[in-house]
Formats: C-alpha cells, sequence, structure tokens
C-alpha cells in the first residue's frame, strides 16, 4: 500500500478508537466535573460493561443480533446502577473527601476486578458484532488522464466500526443536550457551580452525585458494549481506558465536556497513527510523561479553566 | 512525660526484640515470611515518611522501590560490581528519581499529586518494559548466588538473610524514630499540621519536603536493593501500580503516622493475602475489601485506632 491509503486507514482505526475513547472518558470528566471527585474504579466499570455484554449475548444465544441489541440498552444500566449503589454506600458516608474516594475507589477497582475473575475467570471471549460487512473504499491516482479512482487491496472498514463512530456521536450529542437544555442538567450544572448553594435552593445534591456518578459509569459501560465486538471481553481491560480517560481528561481541561471530546479525537487520532510508525511502549512513555508534565505546569489542561 | 519516653522504649525497644528472637522457634516457610516482611516493612517506613508524616499521598512509590532494585541489580548482574556496592548505587538511584520527581510533582496539591506521582510512576515501569534487553522486562533476571555474596555472608542462606534483613529494618526504624525527634523531624510534622503556619514562621516549606520526598524514596530504595538481594529476582511487576498500591495500603491498614504502623501493616496484610492465595486466585479482593472497610471505619489504622483510645503515647 502506498502512503496515502495507509495513512487513511489509521485514520479511519484512529477514529474508531478516539469515538470510544471520547464516551469512556466524558463519563470521567461528568463525575470529576460536578462531584469533584477522581474515579480510579472508572477503568473496572468499562470492563464490566464488556464482561456483561457477552453474558447478556451468551444468554440470547439463539438469536445474537436482538442480544446484543438487548445488551446495548440494558447493560449501562445495569452498571450505573451498580455504581449508584457504590455512590450511595461508599462515598457518600466518607463525604467526597478528595483523597480518601481515590483510596475507596483504588479498593472499588480491586474487587470489581477479582470478582469478575471469580465469577466470569481469566479467558478473553469475543461477543459477534450484529453487523460485520466490509467496506472497500477508494483511493485517487493520478493517470494521463486526470485524476481516477481505484480501490486498493486492503483499505476498508467494517460497517459494525463505522456504527460504532456513529453511535458515540449521537450519545455525546444527546449528553450534551441532556446538560444544557433539559431541567435534570440544569440541576448539575447548579450543582457543579456551587454545592451549598444548590442545596439551599432546594435541589437534592446527593440524588444528583449518586446519578452523575452512575450516569458517569453508565457511560464507561456503554462505550465497553460498543468495542467489544472490536475487542475482546477480558477482566483486565480495564487497565488502558482508565490511563486514557486521565490523559484525555487532563489535555481537555477538569471536567469541560467540549474539551474532553476535543481532546479524545485528538489521542486518539493520534494514537492510531503515531503507534503505525514508531513503538506503542515509546508512544505511551511520552504520552504519560507529556500529560505529567501538563498537569505540573499547565494545570487547567489545554481548554479549561479549573484545576484539581 | 518521661514515663512515656519509657514506655516507648519498651514497646520498641521489645517489638525489636521478639523480631530477633523470632528466627528461633518460627518454621522454615514462616521465616523465609517474616524476613520477606521485614524489607517490605522498610518499605512501608519509606512510603509513611511521606504520607504519615508529610500528609504527601504518593501513588508512585514503585518507581522508587524499583529505581533501588534495578539499580542495585543491573550493577550487580550487569556491571559485575559487588553486592555491597550495588546496595548503595541502588539507594542513590532512588535519591536522585526521588529528587527529579519530588522537583516537578511538589509543585501540585492534593489529587494532581497523587495523579502526577501515578504518571511518573506508569512512565517508570513503561521504561523498564522498554529497554527489554537490559531489564529482561516482565520476566525479570535473577541475581546469582555468587552475586549475593555480602562481605562473606551468602545471602541466599535463610539464617544470614533473616539477620540482612532485621540489620536493615533497624537502622530504617531507629533512623526513622531519630529522624522524628529530629529538629527536621519536629518542621516536617508542623508543616502537616499546619503549612501556612509552619511558612510564615519563616520554614522554607518547598526545601523541607523535597528533602522528604528524597529520604522516602531513598529508603524505598533501599528496601528495593535489599529484596533484590536477598531473594535474588529483580523484575518489572514491581514497578507496576500494584506495588504503588501496596504501600499505601499497609500503612494506612497499620495506621499512618505511627511508628509501628508500617511493620504491623505490613504484617496482616502478608498473612491475608498469603491466607487467601491458598483459597483463590483472585487474592487481590482481600486488598480491595480492606482499602473500602478502612476508608470507611478506620481511617487512623490499626495502631492509630490503638492510639487514640488506649496508648496516647504512641510515637
Amino acid at each position: 500500500m502506498d502512503f496515502g491509503p495507509y495513512l487513511m486507514l489509521a485514520t479511519l482505526e484512529g477514529a474508531v478508537t478516539a469515538a470510544v475513547l471520547a464516551l469512556t472518558a466524558s463519563g470521567l470528566a461528568l463525575v470529576f466535573g460536578i462531584m469533584r471527585v477522581v474515579n480510579v474504579a472508572h477503568g473496572e466499570f468499562f470492563m464490566l460493561g464488556a464482561v456483561l455484554a457477552w453474558w447478556v449475548t451468551d444468554l440470547m444465544g439463539a438469536t445474537p443480533v436482538l442480544g446484543f441489541a438487548i445488551a446495548l440498552v440494558v447493560v449501562p444500566l445495569m452498571v450505573a446502577a451498580l455504581a449508584t449503589f457504590a455512590d450511595m454506600t461508599i462515598l457518600k458516608r466518607i463525604n467526597y473527601d478528595p483523597e480518601r474516594t481515590i483510596v475507596a475507589t483504588i479498593g472499588i477497582l480491586y474487587i470489581l476486578q477479582q470478582v469478575t475473575l471469580m465469577t466470569y475467570g481469566p479467558d478473553a471471549r469475543p461477543v459477534t458484532a450484529p453487523f460485520n460487512t466490509r467496506l472497500a473504499l477508494p483511493w485517487f491516482e493520478r493517470t494521463e488522464d486526470g485524476i481516477s479512482l481505484y480501490w486498493p487491496w486492503g483499505l476498508s472498514i467494517t460497517s459494525y466500526k463505522l456504527a460504532v463512530i456513529g453511535a458515540a456521536g449521537g450519545v455525546l450529542l444527546g449528553l450534551w443536550a441532556v446538560m444544557k437544555r433539559s431541567r435534570l442538567g440544569l440541576m448539575m450544572r447548579a450543582t457543579e457551580q456551587d454545592r451549598e448553594m444548590a442545596l439551599a435552593f432546594g435541589i437534592p445534591v446527593e440524588r444528583i452525585y449518586a446519578l452523575v456518578f452512575g450516569m458517569g459509569a453508565g457511560l464507561a459501560a456503554l462505550a465497553a458494549v460498543l468495542v467489544v465486538p472490536i475487542q475482546q471481553a477480558h477482566y483486565l481491560m480495564g487497565g488502558d481506558p482508565l490511563l486514557l480517560s486521565f490523559i484525555v481528561v487532563i489535555i481537555g481541561g477538569l471536567g469541560s465536556l467540549p474539551g474532553t471530546v476535543l481532546a479524545a479525537l485528538l489521542i486518539g487520532l493520534s494514537d492510531g497513527i503515531i503507534s503505525v510508525f514508531f513503538s506503542p511502549t515509546l508512544a505511551k512513555i511520552l504520552a504519560t510523561l507529556l500529560v505529567a508534565m501538563l498537569l505540573v505546569f499547565r494545570p487547567q489542561g489545554m481548554f479549561g479553566e479549573r484545576r484539581l | 512525660m518521661r514515663r512515656d519516653v519509657q514506655k516507648n522504649l519498651l514497646l520498641h525497644g521489645g517489638v525489636l526484640v521478639a523480631l530477633f528472637a523470632l528466627q528461633f522457634v518460627l518454621p522454615a516457610y514462616h521465616h523465609g515470611n517474616v524476613a520477606r516482611i521485614m524489607v517490605l516493612a522498610t518499605y512501608a517506613m519509606g512510603y509513611n515518611l511521606l504520607f504519615g508524616y508529610v500528609d504527601l499521598l504518593s501513588l508512585g512509590h514503585a518507581v522508587f522501590f524499583a529505581a533501588g532494585l534495578y539499580g542495585m541489580g543491573i550493577a550487580v548482574s550487569h556491571l559485575g560490581v559487588s553486592a555491597p556496592l550495588g546496595l548503595m548505587i541502588g539507594v542513590l538511584a532512588g535519591g536522585v528519581v526521588g529528587a527529579i520527581i519530588g522537583a516537578l510533582a511538589l509543585r501540585t496539591e492534593g489529587v494532581a499529586f497523587m495523579i502526577v506521582t501515578l504518571m511518573f510512576a506508569q512512565a517508570g515501569y513503561l521504561i523498564i518494559l522498554y529497554f527489554g534487553e537490559i531489564t529482561r522486562g516482565d520476566e525479570g533476571f535473577v541475581i546469582q548466588q555468587v552475586d549475593r555474596l555480602f562481605f562473606g555472608g551468602d545471602l541466599s542462606d535463610p539464617f544470614i538473610r533473616y539477620y540482612a534483613a532485621f540489620t536493615v529494618f533497624c537502622i530504617s526504624f531507629l533512623s526513622i524514630l531519630a529522624l522524628l525527634h529530629s529538629p527536621f523531624g519536629k518542621t516536617l510534622i508542623a508543616i502537616r499540621e499546619n503549612q501556612e503556619r509552619a511558612v510564615m514562621l519563616g520554614y522554607n516549606v518547598m526545601r523541607f519536603k523535597l528533602l522528604a520526598v528524597i529520604f522516602s524514596a531513598a529508603l524505598s530504595a533501599l528496601a528495593g536493593a535489599t529484596y533484590g538481594l536477598l531473594f535474588g529476582y529483580v523484575g518489572a511487576s514491581f514497578a507496576s501500580v500494584q506495588y504503588s498500591i501496596f504501600p499505601l495500603l499497609w500503612v494506612l491498614l497499620g495506621g499512618a503516622g505511627t511508628a509501628l504502623g508500617p511493620l504491623v501493616g505490613v504484617f496482616f496484610m502478608f498473612y491475608l493475602i498469603d491466607i487467601s492465595s491458598g483459597m483463590t486466585t483472585a487474592y487481590m479482593l482481600v486488598a480491595g475489601v480492606v482499602l473500602v472497610g478502612l476508608t470507611l471505619f478506620a481511617p487512623q489504622g490499626l495502631m492509630g485506632e490503638i492510639r487514640r483510645r488506649f496508648w496516647r503515647w504512641l510515637p
């Protein structure tokens, strides 16, 4: 393949990564923005989404398409319910103290991960995509009579991957609409701006917190259900999304949703392109160091105004 | 006041004597375990110096432990340095890494400090994997028995190993106690209690904090280098996030800001994991449950609770 088609393929794959990452990271950003706590267990909610998606489609074995559709709706709700439960039983009781919350969510991380290991086991299991047509993509070339299109071998994407990009975009738009246009979003933003004042105006801050924590986890789970036909479900799969989400949320300006999506696009696309040309370990080292430096020297991120 | 000093001497002296005497009664398996516990407790004490006495919560101490481990391991195995010199190189490596990370990370506070240290440690872990030809990555490498001679003593011999672990533990434990009673230690505690007041009194808080990070890193590196020498194995898993979480877990369990807390925490956690790993592969579940339980019910840890309820004189 020539360089051009190669780059296009890397960009398309990067766009899929970016879409999934944007969903996962916006969950983390939502929780940080409104509740001012860092949820270290976020990656495990992602993992739980993938594992539960496998479980649901396995139960519905005879009709995989229907099974996947059910998983897409039910699994995020299940994970959100679990996260809400964790919020009410643990985080609320320690008063959302930032440092103790991190320690507690590290504990939750191990509990979720190890319980999955005990029940689901150490294997990686695939989920079949509901539809998966291979779409060949054209590229142009210069011939004597001008520019013409041709179909290079290997330049293709599946319909499912395109659907993932579309679905992620749709959900993010929906989230934005809820935040900006609905009464619930108004209450969330009020809580974000001033917790005491919101409380004084009769906003049920505790319930908003529980809901937001659930929504954040639900978004991660949704991203995982979308990605599990591409990447298999495994009990240790939460580590990478957690680290990448952290990076994205920090670059995007802590808690800012548009910044988070923009940063996810940046990281997702560059991750796809960089790992084609460089060693992935080196890329990760540079990215991690860069983000650490960013936090040290510009704690408000590239797009936001808030600091940790 | 005098009586408190006496009680302290009695308690801590007693603990050291008990640790020394244990080796004569323990069966072989537990004998090895206690040696391991003493080395890991040294690591936990290094962590406690920062977390317990300066209230800086780091999520990246594995990078200091690994700096000691690899500094010693590479010097001894690849460069043919003798074990005592290797140990010193390991501690030095930890101090240098501590100085660099400390100077950068201390520009941040609170949650940002936690995440920055986590990120630096992750970068350190990846760097170890990246130089797989030297470090052998996840697989790690074994330190040959000939390289584990410490002034003629063979550190692979269980009894010498126990003495070595005990010596390292004693030196670290007594240095920490001495440090806490020195003006330096008292200033650190003053910074923990009220940073603004310490600044107003004219202390250069940044310098004290940086020195605390360097001491803490060097002590963690000492534990890492000792661990590698005593048990003959150097591997990347010691640099992973899990080994940054462990000291936090030990210190929280034992009681942050208490002298005996780290030892107590390591002891309990070690045997909790040891027992549960006999029953299930998901032994880290215990760690999770303990972490959540501690934040909910006993944020002071075991020794902290004892100090709060019974022995108010505990250091």
